[in-house]
């Protein structure tokens, strides 16, 4: 049925709130800019598919960035060149959105090579709307790999040179190779004919993604006058007699007709069985443990775990998230990975609220797990005043030079040895701290540790590491540096 | 879906003289002179304005007469909502 009026998409806001300035009803586009164009068809077909409410818009990073104002659904902005991984997870999550991957050259064909690559090889049901307009754009016309050969951009002054910067990349017969992808079309924003082949490709793009066919990308030449430093309609020229003479217009696959549509069986669970797969629950089942009165000084706690690699560091940090979240705390467990795996210094960083956490990553830090001496020396100042230091003095042979913070010295690996593994020195540290701060009850960390342990062998010697910590703490109170100078070593 | 009906701009070898029941609104504050729209109007109804819009461009206007109706110049309009065209000239 053809329209009467052609005019604004109501997929556009109608006014544009978030840019900035008086203007809210242009968009921040160059005059002349492809991107313009090409966002009039995408909103134009959402309209007609109806898609507008249930439509994801990935932005890139480059001057389409914004695209978020203009889009009335949702939006989210992704990092250089990860629009297809953003938008892989929210089509999986999601699988009735429609999801719109959007990037520019550089972003898409630069930075971003390898997530296009592997999102196209897994034939994610997304369409991708890759515009090329054989630049970067936003940061002031620095070469793209699709820049041309010869063609002179800032950081090519005197043309790209195939010697210099290799070939200009062809993205849709790159992608060609690959089995998966189901439709990749190139076309172009010139004359009348050919916007209007750009629109078709746009809604075949988007149309197979409705219908369940697989991974669709459109790559659209796009005119980018103030990128090129001529005016638009000569822009437009240079599409038309330039760019797309070197880069094939056309289908260069499709796939579509034999493409069988997925049917996505989405598992539905049931809050209680959420609960119950992360062992946490509500209403006073089981799972639950009441949370004990805590001093203030140890409420709240940002903490700090440090040590060898192969001391059980991230998983220490596992139990007292785990605890936490049967307490019905809010918390946090954040490892930091690397080559510290390797036998080297392993750290993470815990959470534990009464409130909701912001951020995971701890810099002050009230508790420190100081495993080893590295970890002592690393951490020791960025505990804050008054905060906690449990040292594993069997392996530290030193005492904490701060005198304005508590320390706990825990001959832990001996105590670990005493109960027949030296490994569960993370246990023992773990009851040194439970008794200490007694955050959580001890018969929740009990639980925790047997729900996660794998190997149900070691439960026994790791209840027995756990409570020596404990007993350790209880029965020698006197050890404590109450006034933070009666420092004891042993 | 509307289709275009390309081939009346591309093969009508005198579109003005032709009566069509069309016509197009342009809203010069949006406008920014980027012209690529009257480079693609057949009938050649469109044109500069003299005058100046807020953002400093010269807009372009309609003639007030010959629209055909194609639709083609709100397509290649980088703007969201500067041109609204009317195929068949229903007065509101
Ligand atoms: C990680 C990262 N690296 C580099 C940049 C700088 N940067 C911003 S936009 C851009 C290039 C964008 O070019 P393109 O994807 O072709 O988009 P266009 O502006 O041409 O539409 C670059 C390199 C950045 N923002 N983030
Ligand atoms: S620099 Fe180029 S791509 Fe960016 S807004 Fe301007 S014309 Fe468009
Ligand atoms: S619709 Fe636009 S391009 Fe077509 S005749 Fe009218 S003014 Fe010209
Ligand atoms: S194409 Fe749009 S922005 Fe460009 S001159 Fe015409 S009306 Fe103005
Ligand atoms: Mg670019």
């Amino acid at each position: 049925m053809a329209k009467d009026i052609l005019e604004k998409p109501e997929s556009f806001y109608k006014v544009f709130e978030r840019k900035s300035g008086s203007n809210k009803l242009t968009s921040h586009y160059c005059p002349g800019c492809g991107h313009g164009v090409i966002h009039k068809l995408i909103a134009e077909a959402m309209d007609e598919f109806g898609i507008g409410n249930r439509s994801v818009f990935i932005s890139p990073v480059g001057c389409s960035v914004f695209a978020y104002y203009y889009f009335d659904c949702g939006n989210i902005q992704a990092p250089h060149g990860r629009a297809p991984a953003v938008a892989t997870g929210v089509k999986r999550a999601l699988p009735d959105s429609i999801v719109v991957s959007y990037q520019g050259d550089g972003d898409l064909a630069g930075i971003g090579g390898n997530e296009i690559l592997h999102a196209a090889n897994r034939g994610e049901n997304i369409t991708v709307f890759f515009v090329n307009n054989a630049i970067y754009g936003m940061t002031g016309s620095q070469m793209a790999p699709t820049t041309l050969i010869g063609q002179k951009t800032t950081t090519t002054p005197y043309g790209r040179s195939v010697k210099n910067e290799g070939y200009p990349i062809k993205v849709c017969e790159l992608l060609s190779s690959l089995e998966a992808p189901v439709y990749l079309e190139r076309v172009a924003i010139t004359d009348a004919k050919n916007v209007m082949k750009a629109r078709k490709a746009i809604r075949k793009g988007l149309q197979n993604q409705v219908e369940g066919k697989g991974f669709s990308l459109i790559e659209i030449l796009s005119p980018c006058p103030t990128g090129w430093g001529v005016k638009p309609v000569e822009a437009k020229k240079w599409v038309e007699e330039v760019l797309a003479k070197n880069f094939q217009l056309g289908v260069i696959k499709d796939k579509t007709a034999e493409a069988v549509p997925e049917v996505i069986e989405q598992k539905k669970f049931t809050s209680e069985e959420i609960s119950k797969i992360l062992g946490a629950s509500k209403n006073g089942s089981d799972f639950l443990y009441d949370k004990p009165d805590v001093k203030t000084n140890y409420q709240n706690p940002r903490i700090k775990i440090s040590g060898f690699g192969g001391q059980g560091i991230l998983f220490l940090g596992q139990l007292l998230s785990q605890s936490a979240m049967r307490s019905g705390y809010h918390t946090t467990w954040l490892p930091s990975y690397g080559p510290e795996m390797r036998g080297g210094t392993a750290n993470c960083h815990v959470i534990i609220s009464n409130n909701r956490i912001g951020s995971p990553l701890v810099t002050e830090t009230d508790v420190l797990f100081a495993m080893n001496l590295p970890s002592l020396d690393k951490f020791e100042n960025d505990v804050r005043k008054d905060g906690l230091i449990l040292v594993n003095s069997s392996l530290i042979n030193r005492n904490v030079k701060r005198n304005d913070v508590e320390v706990l010295y825990v001959p832990a690996t001996e105590l670990a040895d005493e109960v027949g593994n030296t490994k569960a020195t993370n246990l023992v540290m773990l009851g040194a701290y439970a008794a200490k701060s007694k955050i959580f009850s001890h018969d929740c960390v009990l639980f925790t540790a047997n729900e996660t342990v794998k190997r149900k062998e070691f439960l026994k010697v790791n209840e027995e590491a756990f409570r020596k910590g404990m007993e350790y703490v209880l029965n020698n109170k006197q050890k404590e540096n109450k006034e933070y100078d009666s420092v004891i070593f042993n | 879906m509307s289709e275009l009906n390309l081939e009346m701009v591309n093969e009508d070898p005198n579109p003005v003289k032709k009566k069509h029941n069309a016509r197009v609104e342009i809203d010069g504050e949006l406008c920014k002179e980027c012209l690529l729209c009257i480079e693609v109007c057949a009938p050649d109804v469109l044109k500069v304005s003299e005058s100046l819009n807020k953002m400093g461009y010269h807009p372009v206007e309609y003639i007030g007469d010959g629209c055909t109706g194609c639709g083609v110049c709100f397509y290649v309009c980088p703007e969201p909502g500067v041109i609204r065209v009317f195929k068949k000239n229903k007065v509101a």
